[in-house]
């Protein structure tokens, strides 16, 4: 077990405060005694091994750590793992189903919208619930409503041409 | 981060009992500012107080007024469509802040109680903020303060209150519901802040024990206009270098009614009454507009980096005076 909250710091009060959490991850359910401090980010990778979900800035500026609760896409490096307890998480690893991977994951590869690729799965994330949203009606619209994803390879216009075309009806697949 | 004691409050009377018990102790809500200020080890309460439970979540009109529980999430307010049929001037403000996934998360009260973004505030390792240790100096003073303030504030302090909503919500004279441990008050929006200038450590007159449980916005007439314009260095996901609400009342070519807001100049959210007092009454026109931004920002104490704000946001205002108006010459 590695809680990097609990290594990195030390801390001059002696007792760690620990809490018993449950949380509902891609559709199965772990328990897990977390230090209260760490965040929804780090008990995904650390503790779960789910590692697609990437950390950035760990301060809420980059949107590497995107992930989608109840639905809704959120930062995990600025939620508690406490506060997600309850909650319906969805990590780019829930994305792939039976028949491999979602469409926009699909449109990501076939438009080159990623270059070294530590922005992608924060960048899938986001994309999939913005057209959940109904936000991916021009390019505009899909710049404006991705902007909270900061990708440092600048692989932007090929990301704007993956959502686009999915959300066009473009590409193999475009049912989402 | 320094370890902190976790409880999740299920009630508002507990949430507000549970502070009133621990001096120390913090709320967290949406968690956007709180756990970004306890990571940087410039918040350090021994003990939070998950609020994010508590049944304040719902957006409800009745009757004129629009009642805003302090839960409401930025994404959640700006959805509604009686915002975006009455009060654009407060969605465009919702959706030209932050990022849907800050969005998601951000609450209205906790929008109303963000930290100033100073990065002498936000770094434990300066040692003058008069801010976080009160007598102690102001860095900002003598630093890159390309983003901090020229209204409300003085040497002691420059730090900008960076909220969009905030400017809009106190150009329509919103009003804050909060509860106590033996009462509720309301407080309008407008008395709502302190300004770095009156006292750099304290920034609203919330006391420790009170929660902000509801925003009511009074409906502006159905004949109103409104608009929010924000400018910025980037064209998306940044803060205001200067911001304008404006809402008007406009009828056979003079204005009635005239809510000013100006934003990123401010250590609270700026209400411009001196150009509302030039707007009401006159003619709709250009040179009207170029009066009421001449008669804002006379107040403004600049250093070297904020200069540029004076001039900006004059013409920010008469941009979005225009836009609002539908004049353009």
């Amino acid at each position: 077990m590695r809680d990097v909250a609990s290594e990195r710091d030390v801390d001059s009060r002696s007792t760690v405060n620990e809490r018993v959490v449950t949380l509902d991850v891609n559709g199965r359910t772990y328990t897990l005694r977390l230090d209260t401090r760490v965040t929804l980010l780090d008990a995904l990778r650390d503790r779960l091994g789910l590692v697609g979900t990437k950390k950035g800035c760990d301060q809420g500026a980059c949107g590497a750590c995107t992930v989608h609760l109840d639905g809704r896409r959120v930062l995990s490096c600025l939620t508690l793992a406490a506060q997600a307890e309850g909650r319906e998480i969805t990590t780019i690893e829930g994305l792939t189903g039976a028949d491999g991977p979602h469409p926009v994951q699909r449109a990501f590869m076939e438009h080159d919208g990623f270059q070294c690729g530590f922005c992608t799965p924060g960048q899938i994330m986001s994309a999939v619930a913005l057209m959940a949203e109904g936000r991916a009606g021009s390019d505009e619209e899909i710049r404006e409503y991705m902007s909270g994803n900061i990708c440092r390879c600048g692989a932007y216009p090929n990301i704007v041409a993956a959502i686009r075309a999915v959300a066009s009806g473009g590409g193999h697949d475009a049912h989402l | 981060m320094r370890t902190f004691d976790y409880v999740r409050a299920t009630d508002t009377q507990e949430a507000v009992r549970l502070l009133a018990d621990d001096p120390a102790a913090s709320c967290l809500a949406g968690g956007t500012t709180q756990l970004d200020l306890m990571k940087d080890g410039i918040l350090e309460p021994p003990r939070l107080i998950d609020i994010t439970r508590l049944p304040l979540h719902g957006i409800e009109r009745r009757g004129e007024s629009l009642h805003v529980g302090a839960l409401a999430t930025m994404e959640e307010l700006a959805a509604e469509p009686i915002v975006a049929e009455r009060l654009p001037v407060v969605r465009e403000s919702l959706l030209l802040g932050a990022s849907v996934q800050l969005r998601n998360m951000a609450t209205i009260g906790g929008n109303l109680l963000q930290r100033t973004r100073c990065r002498y505030f936000r770094d434990p390792g300066v040692a003058e903020c008069n801010k976080r240790s009160p007598g102690s100096g102001c860095a900002a003073v003598m630093g890159a303060a390309r983003m901090h303030a020229v209204l409300g504030v003085s040497e002691r302090c420059i730090a900008l209150h960076a909220s969009d909503l905030a400017v809009a919500l106190v150009s329509l004279d919103a009003l804050v519901h909060i509860q106590g441990p033996t009462q509720r008050r309301t407080v309008p929006l407008t008395e709502f802040y302190i300004t770095a200038a009156e006292s750099p450590e304290h920034e609203n007159v919330l006391d420790h024990a009170e929660l902000i449980t509801e925003v009511e916005i009074p409906l502006p007439p159905p004949t109103a206009r409104s608009g929010y314009l924000k400018v910025r260095d980037r064209v998306s996901y940044e803060f205001a270098l200067t911001s304008a609400a404006v809402l008007l009342v406009i009828d056979g070519g003079t204005i009635r009614q005239a809510r000013v807001g100006l934003g990123g100049v401010g250590s609270k959210p700026w209400r411009a009454y001196e150009a509302e007092h030039v707007l009401t009454g006159a003619p709709v026109t250009t040179a009207t507009f170029l009066d009421a931004a001449e008669a804002t920002m006379r107040d403004a104490w600049t250093v070297p980096g904020t200069e540029f704000k004076v001039p900006l946001a004059r013409r920010t205002l008469v941009r979005e005076l225009q836009t609002v108006a539908g004049v353009t010459s």
